[in-house]
């Protein structure tokens, strides 16, 4: 008999309990009841609400979002919204409605306000009052409410996001998530001033700043609003890659390892999602996946981590938690001496070729290319050429058929640290 | 009423046999293209169209930059996109013909960009180099010879093309199946190919009646020979010239040139005696046409039948009976054919031999699809060895300055992409002969 019960995926965020770590990020996803409802019905585990403002509330424009693809497929997307364009009370007595109807479920009210202490204080505790079991401090928007002197124009200055997380501890006694914008040159400097602050976790990342188009024809950046555009936050799959390292460099950094982490960015599925919390994330939010799938998409999020963790021998999520942070060190720390080649199987190649020219025209030309005599295409890797980059793994298209194979070259393990070629050595 | 409907369904069955892909469609496919290094169905294709390129310029939303890409290579790229057998040409060689995958469309997504430049660009792609003063005759203006026209005359020559028919197109025009040149095809893309400049096309000359060899080496500098194959073999069967049997490329002929499909006569009965591209294109055009029973016989296997096994599963699919390892025997006929008998074949050491088993075929209709031959009558002398014109590397014939191509030569298979091919091999070595860069 299997005594092992399923693995649960129940956590606890900065000491909100959730009953899986998915939760819907501060967006268009989380905009009102009809919509927060409709995705804890489908499962969600929480919600950030969608980012509250002083009254009056923001206009918004018409023509909003951006599309980065490639062969067809969305990379990522861009947007120009500003916050909840509602007016705050409809927003709060819809979140208390929604809290009372779905007391198993977090929901947690994003806000923003000017860099002015009454203004974050007065907000906050409205927000608090709904019953939600956090609030979220928006400090990332990197397009419009900038303009204003708010989102990423706080979210920028260190010394900024610390205030802002000191006046809202000050006032409210539920879990607050500072949220950090990576238009920044060091996600340290940001994560170090919210922790003085005094948050209870960080939230990262929120959107890139950019432009994902140029509509050739308008000769305007998209989406354009009539016959011009401006610059807008990126997200979606594209931004994952970005959001693990600051996550990673959050985690693996000595004063800031044990901060609470709700993790954002190009999250879509259970792999996503493991890849971020075995960096150290203890939550996770979601927005785009969402946004172009639908909410349904959280089924495979829990099957497919759940399965995952059964078959690791994985109880609770803390049981493979930071697990990668350990062996994610600085580049001096790597092995010098660690070599591995390319292999490719020549039963499963098609001959497509695409791993030859990749290396030939701008690796090592470490891949032959001949053509027996019944005009079979033979690529090779001459080993003493290959130095291990992966090219050729990445370019093929048949899952498998290029292996990157360790070698034993016999020699210790030595990083830069220790290598006599290094100046500080000598 | 219901005969008018009736006429619909007939040409209905005349549409395309292949739908053209929507802009999306061709996006998506263009994207599973692996973009392959030094691709084999480059070198599988007989004009060496650059398609790994092409795909890529439609998938990078460059559609009239992939109809140059082919266009430079083949001036049909129109044409060989909707007739080419791609399955045993760059569809077979695409490495995604695996057990895994299915190989990329080129055929379609060609069309798809050929298409989209002559339907919306104003001017033709290419021009013509400074007038090298030279003339050069073409005589037929099939694929072969419109290709050599066309090269020729962007090289600088000015070029007359003389062609025994109406029309210019050769087989593009009448003979290939009437669902794969839809829309007048044929006369678009003559038009398009015509609008380069400095090639004028007479029609109604015949070389070997109303025009002659000596009177054409007289006026030009140099000839093109592209007549195609315009004769066909007989069965040598009494009754062959009864009401009734028919050359198959007769009937295509007609079918082709009929507007409305519904006045093309057929019989109920049909026997279609032969196993090639012309065999398959005139049993299921048959059937198309209404016949009720399309029969196919062939002297041996189905291994051995030239047509492709795509063109094989296509005759099955429209309902044309396949009987194999039979040879037509005697034809059946009063005044008009009833009837042919056929004697069973198998081989005996490797040979074709008779057996003893004969069976009859109801008949009102027999079409002859047992190969086309050289006109010989025509060629005013010019050397042939076994049926073909006998030409060396350079296309030339055993007359100086006289060049041939297309199916009247022995090179490669007898497919329009290779007659274009020949074509605009062709002219690159009469521009040589004439003195230029080749
Ligand atoms: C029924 C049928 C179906 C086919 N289907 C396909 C197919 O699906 N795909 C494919 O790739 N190929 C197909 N083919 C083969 C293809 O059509 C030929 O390979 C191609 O047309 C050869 O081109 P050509 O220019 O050499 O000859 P042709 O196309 O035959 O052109 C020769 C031209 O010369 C003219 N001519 C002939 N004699 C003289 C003369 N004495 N003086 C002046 N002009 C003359 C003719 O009228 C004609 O216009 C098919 C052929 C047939 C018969
Ligand atoms: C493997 C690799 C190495 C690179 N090395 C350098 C470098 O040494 N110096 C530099 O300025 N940019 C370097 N770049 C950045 C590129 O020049 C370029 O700015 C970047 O790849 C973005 O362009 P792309 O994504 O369109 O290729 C490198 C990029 C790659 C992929
Ligand atoms: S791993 Fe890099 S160097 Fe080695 S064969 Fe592949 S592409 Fe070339």
């Amino acid at each position: 008999m299997d005594i092992r019960s399923k693995p649960s995926l129940k956590c606890n965020v900065a000491g909100i309990e959730s009953i899986n770590p998915f939760w819907l990020a501060s967006a268009p996803p989380t905009d009102k009841y009809i919509n927060v409802v409709r995705a804890f019905e489908a499962g969600w585990g929480g919600v950030v609400w969608k980012t509250l403002g002083e009254d009056p509330a923001v206009v918004n424009v018409s023509s909003r979002y951006g599309v980065h693809k490639n062969r067809g497929n969305i990379v990522g997307i861009n947007n120009i919204e500003l916050i909840s364009d509602r007016p705050l009370q409809t927003n709060l007595d819809e979140i208390i409605r929604v809290r009372k109807e779905w007391p198993d479920r977090v929901i947690i009210g994003s806000m923003m306000a000017v860099i002015e202490e009454r203004a974050w204080k007065e907000l906050a505790v409205k927000i608090a009052e709904t019953g939600v079991q956090g609030i979220e401090l928006n400090l990332g928007c990197p397009h419009g409410m900038c303009e204003r002197g708010m989102g990423s124009a706080i979210g920028q200055v260190p010394e900024m996001v610390e205030k802002v997380t000191r006046w809202v501890k000050e006032v409210v006694d539920i879990p607050v998530f500072t949220k950090l914008t990576p238009n920044i040159t060091n996600i340290l400097w940001s994560a170090e001033a919210a922790q003085k602050g005094g948050c209870d976790a960080v939230a990262l990342i929120n959107t890139v700043n950019s432009i994902t188009s140029v509509d050739l024809d308008l000769m305007a950046p998209t989406p354009t609003v009539g016959d011009q555009g401006t610059h807008g936050g990126y997200c979606g799959a594209a931004v994952k890659p970005i959001a693990l390292n600051m996550v990673a460099e959050i985690t693996r950094n000595h004063d800031t390892k044990d901060l609470n982490i709700s993790a954002i960015g190009g999250i879509e599925t259970w792999k996503d999602a493991a890849e971020f919390i075995a960096l150290g994330a203890v939550g996770l939010q979601v927005c785009t996946a969402a946004m172009l799938y639908g909410f349904r998409i959280v089924d495979d999020m829990i099957a497919g981590l759940t399965g995952w963790m059964e078959e690791k021998g994985y109880q609770t999520i803390e049981d493979f938690r930071g697990k990668a942070v350990g062996n994610t060190v600085d580049w001096n720390n790597l092995d010098m001496n660690f070599d591995t080649k390319a292999l490719i199987d020549q039963d499963s190649c098609i001959e497509c070729g695409r791993c030859h020219i990749a290396c030939e025209d701008t690796s090592h030309q470490a891949i032959t290319f001949d053509v027996a005599d019944n005009g079979k295409r033979i690529f090779t890797v001459i080993d003493d050429e290959c130095v291990g980059c992966n090219l050729c793994q990445i370019v093929c298209p048949v899952p498998e058929c290029i292996d990157m194979v360790p070698v034993d070259n016999g020699l210790e393990y030595m990083n830069w640290t220790n290598n006599p070629l290094n100046p500080m050595n000598n | 009423m219901a005969q008018d409907s009736c006429n619909n369904t007939i040409n209905n069955n005349f549409d395309d046999l292949h739908k053209p892909l929507n802009l999306q469609q061709a996006i998506a496919e263009s994207g599973r293209c692996l973009y392959c290094y030094d691709a084999p169905c480059i070198q599988a294709c007989p004009t060496s169209i650059d398609i790994p390129t092409f795909i890529h310029q439609i998938r990078s939303e460059n559609t009239i930059g992939a109809a140059n890409t082919i266009l430079t290579q083949n001036i049909m790229g129109g044409t060989c996109a909707r007739v080419c057998p791609t399955e045993v040409l760059c569809e077979e060689a695409c490495v995604l013909n695996t057990s895994i995958d299915q190989p990329i469309e080129i055929g379609l997504l060609q069309r798809h960009a050929v298409d989209h430049l002559m339907k919306n660009s104003k001017q033709h792609p290419f021009e013509r180099a400074k007038n090298t003063g030279k003339s050069v005759a073409v005589v037929g203006a099939g694929p072969a010879g419109l290709a050599c026209a066309h090269r020729a005359s962007m090289l600088g020559h000015d070029v007359t093309v003389y062609e025994a028919k109406e029309k210019s197109g050769g087989l593009n025009e009448y003979g290939l199946a009437a669902y794969k040149m839809v829309d007048d095809f044929a006369q678009n893309e003559t038009d398009f190919i015509m609008d380069l400049g400095g090639i004028k096309v007479i029609h109604n000359q015949r070389l070997g009646d109303n025009l002659n060899l000596e009177n054409l080496q007289n006026n030009y500098d140099a000839i093109f020979i592209g007549v195609g194959l315009s004769s066909t073999w007989s069965l040598d069967l009494d009754n062959e010239d009864t009401e009734g049997v028919l050359d198959a490329v007769d009937f295509i002929e007609s079918i082709r040139q009929t507007k409305d499909k519904s006045q093309v006569e057929v019989g109920n009965d049909v026997i279609v005696i032969g196993a090639g591209n012309t065999a398959i294109d005139a049993a299921v055009q048959a059937k198309r046409l209404g016949a009720e029973n399309v029969t196919l016989v062939y002297r041996r296997g189905e291994e051995q039948m030239s047509a492709t096994s795509w063109e094989v599963n296509l005759a099955r699919t429209n309902g044309v009976s396949i009987k194999l390892w039979s040879a037509p025997k005697c034809i059946i006929a009063d005044e008009h054919v009833a009837q042919m008998e056929f004697v069973k074949t198998k081989t005996k050491e490797g040979k074709l031999v008779e057996t003893n088993f004969t069976y009859t075929l109801e008949a009102d209709m027999v079409l002859k699809a047992i190969g086309q031959k050289l006109e010989l009558d025509d060629l005013n002398g010019i050397d042939v060895e076994r049926g073909k014109i006998v030409v060396d590397e350079n296309y030339q014939s055993s007359i100086e300055g006289v060049f041939a191509g297309g199916d009247a030569i022995d090179c490669g298979e007898d497919l329009t992409v290779q007659a274009v091919e020949d074509g605009k091999q062709a002219a690159h070595a009469i521009n040589s002969f004439l003195g230029g860069d080749s």
